[in-house]
């Protein structure tokens, strides 16, 4: 009798195992970064994008404007709407901010009369700067970049704003 | 039946029980000798969450036959389930109700084992595995209000987001990962379809079982008696005596009251059914229609009240550590309080602990349904200025009464409570109050009031005022 080990039943043991964990390891090793690739980018995820001509943002006025997510996939639906609040202060300068509130993500309106812009959730308030004037936000409104190219305004997104990765 | 259809019968189940040999195996299961104090009805809620999981598979299934998990369609499937597909909404209002009654019979389960010292010894991994189960359904229910792809299923990813978001070093990864792309929108709504329709489900069969097996292998914990101490030395051998000497079969002796119970929690899931009908879906999941104030399902409304009562700095460090705390504790349960008294009659600790939390976890709940937080946005054109507050004023007092209404004061104050509650109710502000104060408080706010100073001329400032210092009971 040879020892275990060295029999060819031993072999066929430890092959066994070696087989089944290459197995588990070709197979694991792309699950893995199919489920977790969506967090790898290989860019920032932004991209500029149109959000209308200037004459539609009266000087002075805050208004809702919308736009489509440029990452987005054939099945959105509507989910590939985004909303952002831009404000025209004057001439080419504006502020165009993410609907979502700082604190937890809710949409915030707008209120002309009172310059405020106020979320339903927890009752977060921001002054018409985009501002923390009260309630639980730990910041102001996420801002986008923008600008101006031939009377258009443009701003930069494609990204869900949150404290870790404001727009 | 004829004698002979009995025969026939007979035979069958023979010829079945000899190739597969389930009932030798199911027998000693169904009759095993469980202390005969067990057989009451505190302890039938195991057997009725397991009825409602149950049941909870079955509509799942069904529904999934119709359902389309894509961001596109499935608002439109569940509109279609409602109203045109036979029993479609019955089948949706079961899995609802059935799944609130879950969470609510589940919980009433770890109340009652924790009270009768279930987790101590030896069946410390029983309870183990009994919290995993809570967490699970707890997941489940929140993948399944996601599925349910309306507003609020929207907006409360964008609330779940934004809680990942807040985690060190690794939030924008968690946001991605959760999301399953940079924004909420259809390979969101594919991923929680997964998680809640294969993987959750199959942690949930594999662990309801091994939960069973130790209730099994270890036996059912007995009635607490005030006195009997739980010792790791003389605990089993009790037990076995108490079973030889006092035990009844499980079945058809103990099993009976958890039939009456599985029974009477279908039905009253069916009754709410037929009574309330389907939940939702709310409003189309838009994101460019904001008019809407989200609002998550029951089991979550106290966790949705503490993150608008927190103080803002705590706030991070409670929504993070928290909740790791909380689930720390539940499993470190048995390892804390392993041995000892069982009985609730001398356990304060245990007794009150569970008042604290019980209470805490209902006030808050309570105050997510009222959310005397959230500014009441239709208030400043939707609200009555009440006539007594009217009468008798100069055009001076009229006048700010004018622009407390314009400038959306009533959003947060109210005034003969019609209004917001976030802040004071202006009711006999007069009288809490001075001039200068008033005027202070309007242009600088604070006390998580906005300063209006850059919003108010200083002609409305001082209608303002003149109308407030009239605000006495």
């Amino acid at each position: 009798m040879t020892p275990t080990s060295q029999s060819r039943r031993g072999f066929l043991f430890r092959l066994g195992i070696y087989l089944n964990v290459l197995g588990a390891a070709l197979v694991g090793i792309p699950v893995v970064g199919y489920v977790f690739g969506a967090a790898r980018r290989r860019t920032d995820g932004q991209s500029w994008i149109e959000l209308g001509a200037v004459g539609r943002f009266p000087a002075g006025e805050t208004r809702l404007a919308t736009y489509e997510n440029p990452a987005r996939v054939a099945w959105d639906g509507a989910t590939a709407k985004v909303a952002c609040w831009v404000r025209h202060i004057e001439g080419d300068r504006f502020q165009v901010f993410a609907v979502n509130c700082a604190h937890l993500g809710c949409p915030v309106r707008w209120f002309a009369q009172s310059r405020l812009f106020m979320c339903p959730c927890h009752g977060g308030a921001y002054y018409e700067d985009g501002s923390r004037a009260s309630g639980p936000p730990p910041r102001g409104l996420f801002e986008y970049e923008y600008q101006v190219r031939d009377g258009v305004l443009w701003v930069r997104g494609g990204q869900l704003p949150t404290l870790s990765r404001p727009v | 039946m004829s004698a002979h259809g009995r025969g026939l019968i007979r035979s069958t189940l023979g010829w079945l029980e000899e190739r597969a040999g389930l009932g030798g195996a199911i027998a000693p299961v169904m009759e095993h000798p469980v202390p005969r104090s067990t057989a009451s009805w505190w302890y039938v809620f195991g057997s009725a969450t397991l009825a409602l999981f149950v049941l909870q598979i079955a509509t799942g299934i069904c529904l999934a036959l119709v359902y389309v998990p894509s961001a596109d369609g499935a608002y439109q499937s569940l509109l279609y389930l409602n109203f045109q597909a036979p029993f479609g909404w019955f089948l949706r209002a079961v899995h609802f109700w059935g799944s609130n009654a879950m969470v609510a019979i589940m919980t009433l389960h770890m109340i009652q084992v924790f009270l009768f010292g279930a987790h101590k010894y030896p069946r410390e991994l029983t309870w183990i595995v009994g919290v995993f189960l809570f967490l699970c359904t707890l997941g489940m229910a929140f993948t399944g209000q996601i599925l349910r792809w309306d507003q609020d299923a929207y907006w409360g990813l964008g609330i779940g987001a934004s809680i990942a978001s807040r985690a060190p070093g690794v939030g924008d990864t968690l946001v991605q990962v959760l999301l399953g792309g940079p924004i909420i929108a259809g390979r969101t709504l594919s991923r929680f379809f997964a998680v809640h329709v294969f993987l959750v489900p199959g942690i949930l069969i594999g662990m309801i079982g091994l939960h069973l097996w130790l209730v099994l292998r270890i036996g059912i914990n007995e009635w607490p008696v005030p006195g009997r101490v739980v010792n790791r030395e003389t605990y089993r051998r009790r037990y076995e005596d108490e079973v030889h000497r006092d035990g009844v079969s499980f079945f058809p002796h103990a099993v009976r009251k958890d039939m009456v119970a599985c029974g009477v929690v279908v039905l009253a899931v069916v009754l709410c059914a037929l009574l309330f009908g389907p939940f939702g879906p709310h409003g189309v999941p838009d994101p460019t229609l904001i008019d809407t104030a989200p609002k998550p399902d029951f089991y979550f409304l106290a966790l949705y009240a503490l993150f608008a009562l927190l103080p803002p700095w705590t706030e991070t460090v409670v929504i993070l550590v928290g909740p790791v705390i909380a689930i720390a504790v539940l499993f470190l349960v048995p390892f804390l309080a392993g041995t000892g008294e069982k009985s609730w009659k001398r356990r304060p600790v245990a007794v009150l602990s569970v008042l604290v939390i019980v209470l805490a976890v209902a006030t808050l709940a309570a105050l997510g349904v009222v959310v005397p937080w959230s500014p009441r946005m239709e208030a400043w054109t939707a609200a009555p200025t009440p006539v007594r507050y009217v009468h008798g004023r100069t055009p001076l007092e009229l006048q700010g009464a004018l622009v407390l209404q314009n400038k959306q004061c009533r959003t947060c104050h109210s005034l003969g409570g019609e209004g917001g509650q976030r802040g004071p109710a202006l009711d006999g502000i007069a009288t809490r109050q001075t001039r200068d104060q008033l005027i202070r408080q309007v242009l600088q706010g604070g006390g998580n009031m906005p300063a209006y100073g850059k919003n108010l001329s200083p002609a409305e400032v001082n209608a303002l005022v003149a109308f407030m210092e009239t605000l006495r009971p």
